[in-house]
């Protein structure tokens, strides 16, 4: 079987495994969105205390392989099975998938949270300032002038940390998760092709691609009130 | 003079890569042979805690070795990448249970083979489940090693089922154990070991009639070469014949088995 | 629970002690040659050839868009069949030749490392200070010395935190090649969890030894960095 062939039958399975690999990336990516926003605000401004605990998992999170944490979460919670039951917690566990999401949201928050918090840093004290002065509660303050601010800045890092997340997303095929990667590898065993891979590579290059088009969009969109004139002559260059 | 690039100190940096990098050509002097087995395969084979590899496979292909007098080194070698690594000449024979089967020959050759295998399922103690059928196993949860002969029957006998397939035998065990598998399937000796001689295995049973349709179990259990290299494959198959015909085979059998594994009776 | 991380026969410390080496024989084997790569592509991606410029940028794209794991199984399952391939269509009777897990994993870590560092190094190229350059051709110095004096110090202080960081992640990634069938940390682990059926304890082990390793290095990075900036006024 040649590898036009082997594309032409197992295509279906590859776009199977492209649509899991998209879902685990999206969910992993927009729950960690949810709760950056605040951790990252405990980051900038809380007391060290409150700090210590969230800097403890920030930095194990950065510092050990992703792999290692989805064996940690996925094997790891097999050893506790009779207490998780107990707890009402094993029929969370009992799905891969809910492993692999667990792990890839634990991972990305920690990412994004350090992220935000340098876009939250980089804030011009004068315009929180400006809000005060003009009768802004704190809350209006953190709507109207720190996020939007903060993720303008942040933008570009938060787009490398997505793809970085769909990157790493490919892990969870070994734990029997068939995304992208997954299917790959089912498909290589049986043909013992190795078109498979570059086939393989394409998708995640494609996928990368509209993702970095469909950011750049957004970020133009973003600062678009800001200064458009400069960033056409940035395109240019 | 800026420290960190000097010549020397590069010169240097240099000379560590080169020897910490394992040095590519062999000697030439006696025959030595790179024998593949997977280490994650108990009894057959496995890495005990001195971090050595044992098991059946790799006393029966230590002994082949003696009788043909090439010097072998076992290398681990993960299943998914045995036959490529083959092919792309990583080692030159593989001895890890692997079954004959058609699909496999087209990519590699096999010796006669050097033990009998079924397959069977397992499912945990008080398992309602009795019967194996396309309907039974209907949304149940049923785990096999990916690449196998098994996950091929699995993917091709239960197509209604949540199959999950693990790179690892022992991968999959560890998921029985905890329960997130209704059924497993895999080999008779290997399951039949886990369920009886470990403490994780005493959560389940082996159940049902034992799978030998020869479509998924092929002819038996053979070692994997080259295509091209049939003189070492003649000169395996002459030492697997002398090995069971002088008892050096029932030896090694008995330390593993209570069973005989090349006839399976 | 302490026997199990003993050293000697039934103890797993010996095995992991070892996986740690393999570990860090992979990441420090990896590091020049990705450096060496990061500099080849950086200068490719500057260059005033177009169709060169364009292999450095088409690199760097690439290599970040693939998944780690995939480019190492690409080199380790393909790399090795087309070499040998390569080898038999120029001579038939040549011997096929080794491709090991290690250099494997040694050529597909340096390949990511290479491209993510030829940015960090494009970036440093870029913030140097061009009235520097001048300064030294007013002094007379030659192009070469140019180079060793003044530019590479600089781009050694703009670019050493990226390198930093990219050093940490490759550490990290190191763990893939478990993956392959390397014996280094995360796949001894592997083993051991097989062995004595508790794959928390041994999983959590692993995740510790990574993060000393991670902290051990950003603390040298640190001084690293304080040294590479002795001479530069805090304003």
């Amino acid at each position: 079987m040649d590898s036009l062939e082997i594309i032409i039958k197992y295509w279906p399975k590859l776009l199977d495994g492209t649509l899991m690999t998209l879902k685990l990336t999206f969910l992993s990516v927009l729950v960690a969105a949810i709760i950056s926003p605040f951790l990252a605000l405990t980051r900038a401004n809380a007391s060290p205390m409150v700090q210590a605990p969230l800097r403890l998992y920030i930095s194990f999170i950065r510092g050990t392989p992703i792999l290692a944490q989805l064996f940690l979460i996925y094997y790891g919670s097999g050893q506790f099975r009779p207490i998780l039951q107990e707890w009402g917690l094993w029929s969370f566990f009992r799905d891969p998938f809910n492993c692999a999401l667990l792990t890839f949201v634990l991972n990305t928050t920690a990412y994004q949270t350090e992220i935000l918090r340098g876009g939250i840093m980089g804030v011009n004290r004068g315009e929180i300032e400006a809000g005060k002065a003009l009768g802004m509660n704190k809350l209006r303050i953190l709507q109207r002038i720190v996020f939007p601010h903060a993720y303008r800045i942040a933008w570009p890092a938060l787009g490398n940390e997505i793809i970085l997340m769909m990157k790493a997303s490919a892990l969870a095929s070994v734990v029997t998760i068939f995304d992208i990667l997954g299917r790959t590898r089912q498909i290589f065993s049986r043909t013992f092709d190795f078109s498979i891979y570059l086939w393989a590579a394409i998708l995640y290059l494609c996928i990368t691609a509209i993702f970095v088009l469909i950011w750049r969009q957004a970020e133009l969109r973003l600062n678009k009130h800001i200064a458009p004139s400069d960033h056409l002559s940035a395109d240019k260059k | 003079m800026n420290k960190l690039f000097s010549k020397k100190r590069i010169a240097n940096m240099c000379l560590a890569v080169a020897m910490s990098l394992p040095i590519m050509a062999s000697s030439a002097t006696a025959e030595t042979l790179r024998v593949a087995t997977e280490g994650a395969y108990p009894p057959f084979n496995s890495i005990n805690s001195s971090g050595e590899i044992v098991g059946f496979d790799v006393e029966i292909g230590l002994e082949l070795c003696k009788r043909i007098e090439a010097e072998c080194s076992i290398v681990a070698q993960d299943w998914d990448g045995i036959i490529p690594g083959l092919i792309a000449n990583k080692y030159d024979f593989v001895i890890a249970s692997m079954f004959i089967t058609e699909e496999r020959k087209k990519k590699v050759d096999f010796t006669d083979p050097y033990y009998l295998a079924a397959m069977t399922h397992l499912v945990a103690k008080d398992s309602k489940i009795t019967e194996f059928t396309p309907e039974t196993m209907k949304d149940k949860v049923i785990g096999a090693q990916s690449g196998t002969t098994q996950s091929d029957f699995v993917e091709k006998t239960y197509p209604d089922a949540d199959i999950r397939l693990y790179p690892t035998q022992d991968e999959a065990s560890l998921d029985m154990a905890s329960g997130r598998l209704d059924v497993m399937v895999g080999d008779v000796l290997p399951l039949l070991d886990w369920a009886t001689k470990t403490k994780d295995g005493e959560c389940c049973e082996l159940r049902g009639e034992p799978i030998t349709d020869p479509a998924f179990v092929g002819d038996g259990v053979g070692i994997a070469l080259r295509q091209e290299d049939d003189a070492l494959r003649e000169r395996l198959n002459k030492a697997i014949a002398e090995i069971l015909a002088d008892g050096t085979y029932k030896k090694i059998n008995d330390k593993y088995f209570d069973l005989n594994v090349y006839t399976m009776k | 629970m302490f026997e199990l991380f003993s050293f000697g026969e039934n103890g797993w410390g010996d095995e992991i002690l070892d996986g740690v080496a393999i570990t860090a024989q992979l990441a420090i084997a990896t590091l020049p040659i990705g450096l060496f790569i990061g500099f080849i592509v950086a200068f490719a991606a500057m260059s005033k050839n177009k169709p060169l410029r364009a292999i450095g940028y088409g690199y760097t794209t690439l290599m970040r868009g693939l998944p780690e794991i995939l480019t190492l199984f690409v080199v380790y399952n393909g790399a090795g069949l087309l070499l040998n391939t390569i080898i038999k269509w120029w001579n038939v009777d040549a011997q096929p030749i080794d491709f090991s897990p290690f250099i494997a994993g040694v050529i597909a870590l340096a390949m990511v490392f290479g491209a993510f560092s030829a940015e960090v190094l494009r970036g440093a190229f870029n913030a140097l200070d061009e009235g520097q350059v001048e300064a030294g051709r007013a002094v007379g110095m030659s192009p070469n010395v140019i180079f060793w004096r003044i530019k590479l110090p600089q781009i050694w202080r703009f670019a050493l935190p990226g390198l930093g960081n990219l050093w940490i992640n490759m550490l990290k990634d190191t763990s893939l090649v478990s993956i392959i069938a390397l014996n280094d940390l995360m796949r001894m682990t592997k083993v051991a969890v097989a062995f004595t059926k508790q794959p928390f304890t041994f999983y959590l082990v692993a995740c510790l030894i990574y993060w000393l390793m991670s902290l051990l290095s950003e603390i040298i990075l640190a001084k690293m960095e304080q040294n590479a900036n002795r001479g530069i006024m805090r304003v």
